[in-house]
């Protein structure tokens, strides 16, 4: 019988603490934003009594529901895409082997660990170099707003999307899609009908994470939204530097819970049983 | 290697041309589904940083625009300057104590983690997901909510008699900010690290009359350090280069990189300087990066 490595005496009870209080920690502020935002007082940390006021504010507001409707836009779209790219480029590392690959594999992790500053600059000065030469050479009549912040919300998300698919595929056998293709299916319909509803979960996964993300930025959007057009976030972030008003508090609670809301379905979706 | 070949004609015998024929058959296919993305990434990450690099070494003209002519190494050499190295070593110090303390609040978190049964850990695991992913800007403001005049924070210092703590735009402010947006991105990869260590290594420690203290500090801790250097890295990048944070809780005494480089850009229009800077930036966060991958280490 080894001795017990299980803490015990007052090395259990710090651990205890310690994780009480980092759930606390995590858990704490957002409730008291919750609760403040339904504070009937002109200060948004005061309680004043039981108000909805502050959401009719918000969805009064002709510029935050603009800026909401160009936020789901943009997120759907960007979503769409990304799923796409994403979905093809974890395939291509988990099944195949081919020319440039590891150069590929490194250059995917560039968007998860790059800091937004620094991307959000790399966007700025790209759009500004090369926005007039692809609108004299397609005449696509582009202009800093949707097409700006969607192409990058792309650009970070196909990174996002192909590690969580490529999770999936890793964790998967083989034995199926080889079985398929000794049956002489084609490779598209060994995919189609054999490796596809097992990624599924992935791809969900994968793809609530991308709209969360596209949902959440601010400072690369801020760089290459156009005047005028503008995401919730950079509204929000604007409004929070003129100073703090309760309106900003139900914005605020609105965004914490859709983007929660997303979390916790792309974790369930993710968690599916694997050949479920 | 999981390439899955299929040789598809009835007739065909192995023959090894046959075989080459085949994976690079597989070879193409697989170039072909990577491509789109390949080419994104070739295009906004590899041409894009280029585009940054060379615009550090313009000219800002008199009118805040900037000259892609007259190359030098201006930019540069104004990082030496006292305002601009006063920004750099707070920085750096801010994101260094922002990674101590998340490293020493995670690492018993982990641990504890680790020792729950498969089913608790899962679900305190979701409970570490879900602020890892809200929303940024609204947790960053859930403080400003709560260290603000009159605010909750105020009010209970208030109320047991220490006074109103004036916590809002100072540094402290800000490093709290920051733990509380980094933290789920120490303790998630000290946890990976820490699950994977075989508990038996740690029995044995402690069967050889090891203290708690000793086989913490000569097993268990060098066995997670992979986790500790990959969590380390994951929360003094993200600081360094933080815009948001100080944004909303520091003041005007508290400008770290991030915000310093946004202002270069959007209010005293120096490209060419916040170019430098960025790329200073990113230069840090590769190096970091790949001296950890060097080392062997696996779960960034």
């Amino acid at each position: 019988m080894s001795t017990s490595v299980e803490p015990r005496g007052w090395a259990k009870a710090a651990l205890h603490a310690n994780g009480w209080f980092v759930y606390m920690f995590f858990y704490a502020p957002i409730v008291l934003l919750v609760i403040y935002s339904f504070s009937n007082s002109r200060n948004v940390g005061t309680w004043g009594g039981f108000t909805l006021d502050w959401y009719s504010d918000f969805f009064d507001s002709s510029n935050a529901r603009g800026a909401l409707s160009n936020s789901v836009k943009i997120a759907i779209f960007s979503t769409i895409i990304s799923v796409a790219l994403g979905t093809m480029a974890a395939l291509s590392l988990e099944r195949f082997t081919f020319r440039g690959k590891k150069v590929f594999d490194a250059l995917l992790y560039l968007p998860i660990i790059i800091p937004d500053v620094t991307m959000a600059v790399m966007m700025l000065l790209f759009f500004g170099e090369f926005f007039d030469v692809l609108d004299a050479l397609f005449g696509l009549g582009l202009r800093k707003g949707f097409w700006s912040i969607s192409i990058s919300h792309i650009a970070f998300n196909i990174s996002f999307v192909s590690v969580v698919v490529r999770a999936r595929l890793a964790g998967m056998d083989t034995d199926l899609e080889e079985a398929a293709i000794d049956l002489y299916a084609s490779r598209w319909k060994a995919f189609r009908y054999v490796t596809f509803p097992q990624i599924v979960p992935g791809i969900a996964g994968g793809a609530l994470l991308a709209m969360t993300l596209s949902l959440d930025d601010v400072v690369i959007t801020q760089f290459v939204s156009g005047p005028g057009w503008t995401t919730l976030p950079v509204y929000v972030f604007g409004l929070i530097r003129k100073g703090v008003t309760p309106l900003i508090n139900a914005v605020s609670v609105t965004m914490l819970v859709v983007s929660m809301l997303l979390v916790v379905l792309s974790i369930v979706a993710q968690r599916v049983r694997r050949n479920g | 290697m999981k390439t899955v070949v299929k040789i598809d004609t009835e007739t065909a015998t192995a023959t090894p041309e046959f075989e080459k024929a085949a994976l690079r058959q597989e070879s193409r296919r697989g170039l072909f589904l990577a491509l789109p993305a390949y080419l994104y990434l070739i295009f906004f990450f590899v041409i894009s940083l280029f585009i940054v690099f060379i615009y550090s070494f313009a000219t800002r003209n008199r009118f805040g625009g900037t000259d892609l002519s007259g190359w030098n190494l201006d930019s540069y050499a104004r990082i030496s300057e006292p305002i601009v190295r006063d920004v750099l070593f707070r920085s750096v110090w801010l994101a260094f104590l922002t990674t101590v303390i998340c490293l020493v609040i995670a690492y018993p978190f982990a641990y504890f983690l680790s020792t729950r049964r498969v089913a608790v850990r899962n679900i305190m695991l979701v409970f570490v997901m879900i602020p890892f992913w809200t929303n940024f800007l609204v947790r960053n403001f859930a403080w400003r909510v709560i260290l603000g005049n009159d605010g909750p924070l105020t009010n209970a210092t208030e109320f047991v008699g220490l006074g109103s703590a004036e916590l809002l735009f100072t540094q402290t402010a800000v490093v709290l900010g920051l733990v509380y947006g980094y933290l789920p991105f120490m303790i998630l990869p000290l946890y990976a690290a820490i699950e994977r260590i075989d508990r038996r290594l740690l029995e044995a420690s402690r069967d050889l009359y090891g203290t708690g203290l000793q086989s913490f500090r000569h097993v268990l801790f060098p066995l997670s350090m992979p986790g500790v250097i990959a969590g380390s890295i994951l929360v003094f990048v993200p600081s360094l280069g933080a815009y948001v944070t100080p944004e909303i809780l520091g003041g005007a005494k508290t400008t770290l990189l991030g915000s310093y480089i946004v202002t270069q850009f959007l209010t005293a229009r120096n490209w060419p300087f916040g170019a430098a800077l960025s790329f200073v930036l990113m230069l840090v966060m590769l190096v970091t990066t790949i001296v950890y991958f060097r080392k062997g280490g696996r779960t960034l």
